[in-house]
């Protein structure tokens, strides 16, 4: 994996070895292979993963998050980049509200704490991920405060 | 031709002030905490100085210790250091030597057990908050305390957060509230100088001056 990989090698690798289209969310770089954007299900979640780090050498986890949709579930979003040739591709995965997400800590180990994280404000659960805990908020937190429909105003005991 | 007199028109009425439209006044007014108990202190000494207050003549004695007592109290505050986010950086500045706290005899002291003062410096979000207490408790009665900032005042920008106590008089009893976000050094010195007055006019009321509840 030490040569370049082009834009048009990417998407290449992208068709041939996931089978989906990228989409750059960026209309003035359509084309830019630091800007490259999949949607997959969630059944391919660790496979298209494993796949970018394999075949595209997108071996930096750069981090993980989610996105409330409301009703629509959350979109699980993951950047994953190879840094020698810049490259840049960012997962994403749309999720039901109460589903859980294959967990990326087999492939990544700095998957764990984002894992965490995620799990911590978004309470989206990450199936096989060894030590899902709260990581930001203390322990006897009450909701999950990055969903949409969390009440900021809500009383916390004894300080609210 | 006389015009007809005119007809009287009512006295318009000025409604009240509705003190319920203000949702966070009335949560300041709910969730504050006040000291109203008075400070603890020892029952020996306590029960001296009521014996020797109803000796005659005994008042004039205790009087005039309490208002030595009280001026070194009010002339050697020794803020407990206690900085939570940016006001800190203010804060700091007071007691630098540019503007030079030190000649109200402030030190700024790192140990709550030899403190009198605790300046909120900043931010005081949930996780913080037992810590927060946890510090002011364990400083020596009789102790003050000054909220800095808009944030530890009610929140600040930071108050429809999920993470920040809408002011850290939720926590414990606050005696000066600094406006600012954040106060200069200047504003800073005058809340302690009205902490100095307030100091002064301690126990000579028989209880801390608080402040007076809303109407509503």
């Amino acid at each position: 994996m030490t040569d370049p990989v082009t834009s048009d090698a990417a998407l290449a690798a992208i068709r041939e070895h996931l089978g989906l289209e990228a989409a750059g969310e960026d209309p003035k770089r359509p084309l830019d292979p630091r800007h490259l954007v999949v949607s997959v299900p969630v059944e391919r979640w660790t496979e298209a993963a494993a796949s970018a780090r394999d075949r595209l050498g997108c071996l930096y986890f750069c981090h993980l998050t989610a996105v409330d949709w409301k009703a629509e579930g959350f979109d699980v979003v993951c950047r994953l980049e190879n840094l020698g040739s810049k490259l840049g591709l960012t997962l994403k995965t749309r999720i039901g509200r109460d589903a859980s997400c294959p967990s990326l800590t087999g492939l990544f180990r700095g998957a764990l704490w984002m894992e965490r994280e995620c799990y911590d404000l978004f309470g989206i659960r990450f199936d096989g991920h060894p030590d899902l805990r709260r990581i930001l908020l203390p322990p006897e937190w009450e909701g999950y405060p990055l969903r949409k429909d969390y009440p900021v105003d809500m009383a916390h005991p004894p300080y609210r | 031709m006389k015009a007809p007199p005119p007809t009287p028109q009512p006295t318009p009425t000025v409604p009240p002030a509705e003190w319920e439209e203000f949702k966070d006044l009335q949560q300041w007014v709910k969730f504050r905490q006040e000291r109203l108990d008075g400070d603890q202190v020892s029952e020996t000494f306590a029960s001296l100085a009521d014996r020797l207050e109803h000796f005659p003549g005994g008042w004039l004695m205790v009087t005039s210790t309490e208002k030595i007592f009280n001026w070194a109290r009010k002339s050697s505050m020794w803020p407990v250091t206690f900085g939570l986010a940016c006001c800190a950086i203010e804060m700091m500045a007071t007691f630098a030597s540019r503007f030079d706290v030190e000649r109200f005899g402030m030190v700024p002291w790192a140990s709550p057990r030899h403190a009198d003062l605790m300046i909120v410096s900043g931010t005081v979000t949930i996780k913080m908050a037992p810590m927060l207490k946890r510090i002011y408790e364990q400083m020596a009665d009789p102790k003050w305390c000054i909220s800095m900032g808009s944030c530890a005042n009610s929140g600040g920008p930071f108050r429809h957060g999920y993470h920040v106590v809408k002011g850290v008089d939720r926590v414990v009893a606050v005696d000066i509230y600094v406006p600012g976000c954040p106060p200069t050094p200047e504003s800073l010195m005058f809340g302690i100088l009205k902490l100095q007055e307030k100091v002064a006019e301690f126990q000579k009321t028989g209880r801390r001056l608080v402040v007076a509840p809303n109407p509503a």
